[in-house]
């Protein structure tokens, strides 16, 4: 069901939050009312809606920082509405739409329009992600102020896709960003050193014939930018990271003290480049899929904390786009509602950490460098109740034709995952129940 | 075999057949009609992508004289130019009746694409795919090589293989297709090769190859290699820097006459001189060592002839 509603209250009995023992929950007024026996009590509990939880895992609604929601400009790819109905059953109450739209958000006009589809779509709250420079050219600063100042409130700016390799420019970015607590995520590409790239270069791609992207494009860009953030006191926030290298380089500046943070997409923590043995451009993508010893590096360090998070980069293409040969085929991967479901998968299952982990990596910490307030909060009485109720025994084969997203292009396509969300919950409106799109929220004023 | 992609997983006795089957094709060449009934009424498509002239008159003709109807496709002018995608364009050629595509393309890995999905079900043969194989040029490098190692040993050259047998190959190995269908296809069949080339013409990883690595050619030379190889230098690959000049590349690594001679000194009068061509003669190949009595260019072009005959008829006759 998408009709429209007003907040409902709904009753959670024996949700494990955060993976602890069973508690009841309540929800009501768009925030969370009460939690264990006294939600029980609460009057309004009677006539809430019941959901029995039966030991699942409540967890704060998951934040991402690098969702492509492709409109404006490229409606046949994604659109706010479609790309956030992903979001929403793949558990998250919140997604940074990246710049590179078509008008490029570049300017307060573009995010706030960018802002206000996400408001009418009601599905997760959507953060635009402002271009560092004019039109993604590299060139000129973007009007960063007006888009910090804007009713989008930009915090995170990017030219996603197209790394600032100008260094001067970068720097500059980096210290104008401090005037209102931005950060600059950056796409660690090399331009040089990658010119004609096609996928990872190594022994795969030297058998394959196929131009190779080679770890140091991205690792040289990540040292010269930790180095610039440290000389300038700012913000650094690293894209995609995908090779061991870039995780020495990144732990060795949180040492450092260098105010930096990195994410780490689901289908780096999963696939390698042997993949593309295939030759089917499903598995194309930037930064592309790299060598197993990469992986294990990725996963040890989203482990350790030295990745800071989960960032999807879920990139939608028209099927078109991919049914093609690998050189002409576009680069990029769904992955907002399998998200979950991999980091399950690769960190949870193998041990390496646990739901509040999770938790910590999906919602918390890329609430806090988005600078997101009323997200990613511990779930608490008279918190926002923007939360996330996952069946982690649920197994499911992975079927893009059944999701919301209009991308078809998921590498995850026949693959059985483990963990799926039941509900979402966002300002208290259940927009998912029972694992299907229930309510959007309607905006509650009229910005 | 369904279909012919490549050779770095072509088992040895499936190239040992082609190979032998390549030697009764071959045959049908020397005849006064040089003509089997084997396809009659099938229907092959060449679908290129790329120029190659003597690539695709090397299929039309294997296809023709094995009495089978050929389609013609070059993307130049076409609907290709239009945007039609490889999927509609293959799927078209079929439904026209197209049994075997024969495609040549730019882009590494575009047979597979055919093979591998359900947009068509005819066998797909790979002429050529970016810089990835030439499965075609390498079994025709074969089976020149492999004549030439029965004739030097005095042995009938069907059903055997290249064991012992030394090859330099010489060049642009990183853009190369036919280097890399060479390395594998020569390593099944127990030959050990080398590759001779400036360090930023090999491809990283190249040290887990089953091969030799050298820079130095006149080193490679004075090993006493069985036949060498030469690669074409692609002049667009000097914007990019991959070496210095062309007058550098051509001392360092062109076979010239001073090189020739150096064979002669030695007393390696069985050593031949393999190109895929087209040739660049002053530049990776002097015109004295292409003109020599060791080069066997024109052979390598009749023996394609006869090895495509073999790869349609085992491809196309239903003897899977």
């Amino acid at each position: 069901m998408t009709s429209t509603a007003a907040n409902e209250t709904y009753f959670i009995s024996g949700a494990r939050l955060l993976g602890d023992a069973p508690a009841d929950l309540l929800i009501a007024d768009g925030v969370v009312a009460a939690i264990g026996a006294d939600a029980a009590a609460d009057p309004r509990a009677t006539e809430a809606v019941k959901i029995e939880a039966n030991d699942q895992i409540l967890l704060p609604g998951m934040v991402d920082l690098h969702t492509h929601l492709r409109e404006p400009g490229r409606e046949d790819a994604e659109t706010v509405e479609t790309g956030t109905q992903a979001a929403a059953l793949g558990g998250f109450t919140a997604v940074h739409a990246m710049a590179n739209s078509n008008p490029v958000a570049d300017t307060a006009g573009v995010v706030e329009q960018v802002w206000s589809l996400g408001r009418r779509s009601g599905w997760v709250d959507v953060r635009p992600v402002g271009a560092v420079t004019i039109g993604l050219a590299g060139e000129r600063l973007s009007e960063l102020g007006a888009m910090a100042e804007s009713r989008a409130g930009v915090r995170v700016f990017s030219d996603d896709g197209i790394c600032v390799s100008d260094p001067v420019l970068m720097r500059r970015a980096l210290e104008y960003v401090k005037a209102f607590d931005g950060v600059v995520a950056q796409h660690a590409q090399e331009p040089r050193l990658t010119e004609g790239a096609q996928m990872n270069e190594g022994d795969v791609s030297a058998v394959l014939g196929l131009p190779g992207w080679p770890a140091v494009a991205e690792e040289s860009i990540i040292a010269r930018d930790v180095l610039l953030a440290e000389h300038v006191g700012s913000r650094l926030h690293v894209c995609h990271v995908s090779t061991a290298g870039s995780v020495d380089i990144i732990r060795w500046a949180k040492s450092r003290g260098i105010d930096v943070t990195a994410e780490v997409t689901p289908h780096h923590l999963l696939l390698t480049d042997e993949k593309v043995r295939t030759y089917n451009p499903v598995y194309k993508v930037n930064p592309p899929l790299r060598r197993e010893q990469d992986v294990m590096a990725l996963r040890e360090a989203l482990a350790d904390g030295t990745i800071d998070i989960i960032g999807t980069d879920h990139a939608p293409h028209p099927t078109e786009a991919k049914e093609c040969e690998w050189a002409q085929a576009a680069m990029g991967m769904t992955g907002l509602e399998t998200a979950l479901s991999v980091v399950q998968h690769t960190m949870i299952e193998t041990g390496l950490m646990g739901w509040k982990d999770f938790a910590r990596v999906t919602s918390t910490t890329p609430a806090r460098i988005g600078r997101v307030v009323d997200q990613g909060r511990p779930i608490a009485v008279g918190e926002p109740a923007n939360v996330t109720l996952v069946d982690p025994s649920a197994r499911w084969i992975v079927e893009p034709t059944e999701m919301a997203t209009m991308g078809r292009n998921s590498p995850f396509s026949g693959l059985e995952l483990p963990g799926k969300v039941t509900a979402t919950f966002f300002h208290g409106t259940a927009t998912v129940l029972d694992g299907a799109l229930h309510h959007r929220r309607i905006a509650q004023d009229n910005a | 075999m369904k279909h012919l992609l490549s050779t770095y997983d072509l088992s040895r006795a499936d190239a040992l057949r082609i190979l032998d089957v390549t030697e009764e094709m071959a045959a049908v060449g020397t005849r006064e009609v040089k003509k089997l009934p084997a396809l009659r009424g099938r229907t092959v498509a060449t679908l290129f992508f790329e120029d190659s002239t003597r690539t695709r008159i090397s299929f039309e003709a294997a296809a023709k004289r094995l009495s089978a109807d050929v389609i013609n496709f070059a993307a130049k002018g076409s609907s290709v130019s239009k945007g039609e995608s490889l999927k509609d364009t293959a799927q078209t050629l079929e439904a026209i009746g197209a049994e075997a595509v024969v495609i040549r393309h730019g882009a590494s890995g575009a047979a597979d694409r055919l093979a591998q999905t359900d947009w068509i079900s005819a066998a797909v043969v790979n002429a050529g795919d970016g810089t990835h194989e030439h499965p075609t040029q390498a079994l025709l490098d074969a089976f020149t090589l492999r004549q030439h190692w029965a004739r030097v040993h005095g042995v009938d050259p069907t059903g055997t293989d290249l064991s012992g047998m030394n090859v330099v190959i010489v060049g642009d190995v990183l853009h190369s297709r036919v280097a890399r269908s060479n390395l594998w296809l020569l390593n099944t069949l127990g030959a050990h090769v080398t590759f001779v080339a400036p360090p930023t013409l090999l491809p990283v990883g190249i040290g887990n190859w089953p091969c030799t690595i050298s820079y130095d050619l006149d080193e490679a030379l004075a090993t006493g290699p069985d036949a060498v190889m030469m690669l074409r230098v692609q002049a667009e690959r000097m914007n990019a820097a991959y070496f210095p000049s062309t007058a550098e590349y051509s001392r360092r690594w062109g076979f010239d006459d001073a090189r020739l001679s150096a064979l002669d000194e030695r007393g390696l009068e069985d050593t031949i001189i393999l190109h895929p061509g087209p040739m660049n003669r002053g530049l990776e190949i002097s015109a004295g060592a292409a003109d020599s009595p060791r080069a066997v260019v024109l052979q390598q072009v009749s023996n394609g002839v006869a090895v495509r005959m073999a790869v349609l008829y085992l491809l196309l006759s239903g003897d899977h």
